[in-house]
């Protein structure tokens, strides 16, 4: 099993985060992971993404020619990536700000509008959750309970006060795609 | 963790107590994991200082005083350390000096990149010395490596330069550290203080051609010690190969991403990995091409290694490059379609 996936967005968009948390629970898993990012100079506003790759094998290279998904959270995104995901791969939206759809009918794509569903929720930064919460629920690779348990680790005793904000988050985002 | 900090949790582990070292992208985290572990390591010091070039002296006074010493920084960074680095190599003293490759040449932009392979290997600063060049390619050899590098600095007590980029700092991946041997340098070798015994002294400078002469030659038998016990390489899937990558560091990862790739297509593909780049194992690489005729070297860069890998086969064996320098970062697939049609065109 591999799998390789990229996440990329805005930066402050908590892109890397969600990177860094599939990361970090697949290894909790006992999983092969590499976790490879890519941004510019600033703190917030321009590009950032990176590649995560997961296995039950020794991972060869970390860089992704051909993803197997790939997570958008804005629109230049969707542009840059969508021709790299393989065929029959499967493509994350954040349809909440993005009115485009994928060029192409041999990938899954899954709407999911997180942005909307984070304002519900009283705090757009959980955006992020909500996809990973959708994101978890279709790609299986670790059990609800693994990514959030990884989650608080790295978010750190400083920021407990998230804790609850979050499992909210990946809970709407885990069961808009059950329904 | 992220490679950048695996290098100063591993350099924390080996001893290292004095790191002094200037911002730069994209080894950043490496000084900001520093100054926040030196402060609860016991005698750990940190240091900022106002200049690379201050940095690489801060170390070299404090080796002399025989404390493990690091500094870190990328490609422009490095260069201005060279002057130091040459001087650390003639005074004799261990010390680790990272280098976290970026787009060259100038300040070149932020990305990975593998343009620095002639200043590493060749030495970098003036004057006949060596500097012992180890260039990892996953996050746990950076850790495994690290600490060796420590030891292979005092046990020949020269410089070493952990060569790293921008993708092996900023990667994260699962890491299990080591125990650190305990450290062996003899007390002869520190300035302390002379208290009531004899003076020692400490110096890059002879005047006297016939001492300065006579230096040299000591220095160049190190070397040559060196270059026959402390050759590391990894050999991947070249028992049955029909052509051979070179590559290390980042670009080897990138091979054997692309050799998986084209394995299953049928193609005998296999990698040879310079772990030192000095010494470079040449000796094992002119070994293996008495049964590999192709090789292909890869490199994020105009083709520098490639002159290494010229001198070890000697003509005995073909060699095609691909290089993409100055911060571009190829696909296993890109590398693939590069062999696939070498392959096919020699008709292997």
């Amino acid at each position: 099993m591999l799998v390789k996936t990229i996440f990329s967005g805005f930066g402050g968009q908590g892109v890397l985060m969600m990177g860094i948390s599939l990361a970090n629970s697949a290894m909790n898993k006992g999983y092969h992971v590499t976790y490879l990012p890519a941004y510019g100079a600033e703190m917030r506003g321009g590009t950032a993404n990176c590649t995560v790759a997961v296995s039950d094998e020794e991972i060869a290279s970390p860089i992704a020619s051909e993803p197997g998904c790939l997570v958008v959270m804005n629109s230049p995104s969707l542009l840059t990536f969508q021709n790299k995901v393989s065929e029959g791969g499967t493509i994350f939206i954040n349809s909440s700000i993005i009115d485009m759809r994928p060029n192409r009918n041999d990938v899954k794509t899954i709407c999911v509008p997180c942005t909307d569903m984070a304002q519900e929720l009283g705090n757009t930064r959980v955006a992020n959750i909500i996809m990973m919460g959708a994101f978890i629920r279709e790609l299986n690779v670790v059990s609800p309970e693994i990514y959030l348990k990884s989650l608080e680790s790295i978010m750190g005793s400083r920021k407990k006060a998230l804790a609850e904000i979050n499992r909210k988050a990946f809970a709407a985002g885990f069961d808009y795609i059950k329904d | 963790m992220s490679g950048n900090n695996v290098i100063g949790e591993a350099a924390i582990r080996a001893g290292c107590r004095f790191y002094a070292g200037y911002p730069i992208t994209p080894q950043n985290e490496l000084t900001e994991y520093m100054a926040e572990h030196m402060r609860t390591a016991e005698g750990g010091v940190f240091l900022q200082s106002e200049s690379e070039i201050a940095a690489i002296n801060m170390i070299a006074g404090a080796s002399a005083t025989g404390v493990r010493v690091m500094t870190s920084s990328s490609s422009p960074g490095i260069s201005l350390k060279q002057e130091g680095i040459s001087s650390m190599a003639a005074c004799e003293l261990p010390g680790i000096i990272v280098n976290i490759m970026r787009g060259g040449p100038g300040l070149g932009n932020i990305r990975p990149s593998q343009g620095d392979y002639f200043q590493a290997t060749r030495g970098g600063g003036h004057g006949d010395y060596r500097t012992i060049v180890i260039a990892p390619d996953t996050c746990q050899e950076l850790a495994d490596l690290t600490m060796d590098a420590f030891d292979l600095a005092d046990k020949y007590r020269t410089p070493v330069m952990i060569l790293a980029d921008g993708m092996m700092g900023q990667m994260m991946e699962p890491v299990i550290f080591k125990k650190p041997k305990p450290r062996q340098y003899p007390e002869k070798f520190m300035l302390r203080g002379a208290g009531t015994g004899k003076s020692k002294f400490i110096r890059g400078l002879l005047l006297d051609p016939i001492d300065s002469e006579a230096h040299n030659w000591k220095l160049a038998r190190k070397y040559q010690v060196i270059s026959e016990n402390e050759t590391l390489f990894e050999e991947h899937r070249v028992d049955d190969a029909e052509l051979v990558i070179v590559a290390y560091g980042t670009a080897a990862r990138i091979a054997k991403g692309a050799i998986k790739r084209l394995r299953s297509q049928g193609m005998n593909i296999g990698l040879f990995r310079p772990i030192t780049l000095w010494p470079f194992p040449e000796a094992k690489l002119r070994t293996l091409s008495a049964k590999v005729k192709n090789f292909l070297v890869f490199e994020m860069s105009t083709g520098q290694m490639l002159e290494d890998v010229r001198l070890a086969l000697q003509g005995y064996a073909n060699i095609d490059f691909h290089g993409r320098p100055g911060g571009s970062v190829p696909t296993p697939s890109e590398l693939a379609n590069v062999v696939a049609r070498i392959y096919n065109k020699k008709d292997l």
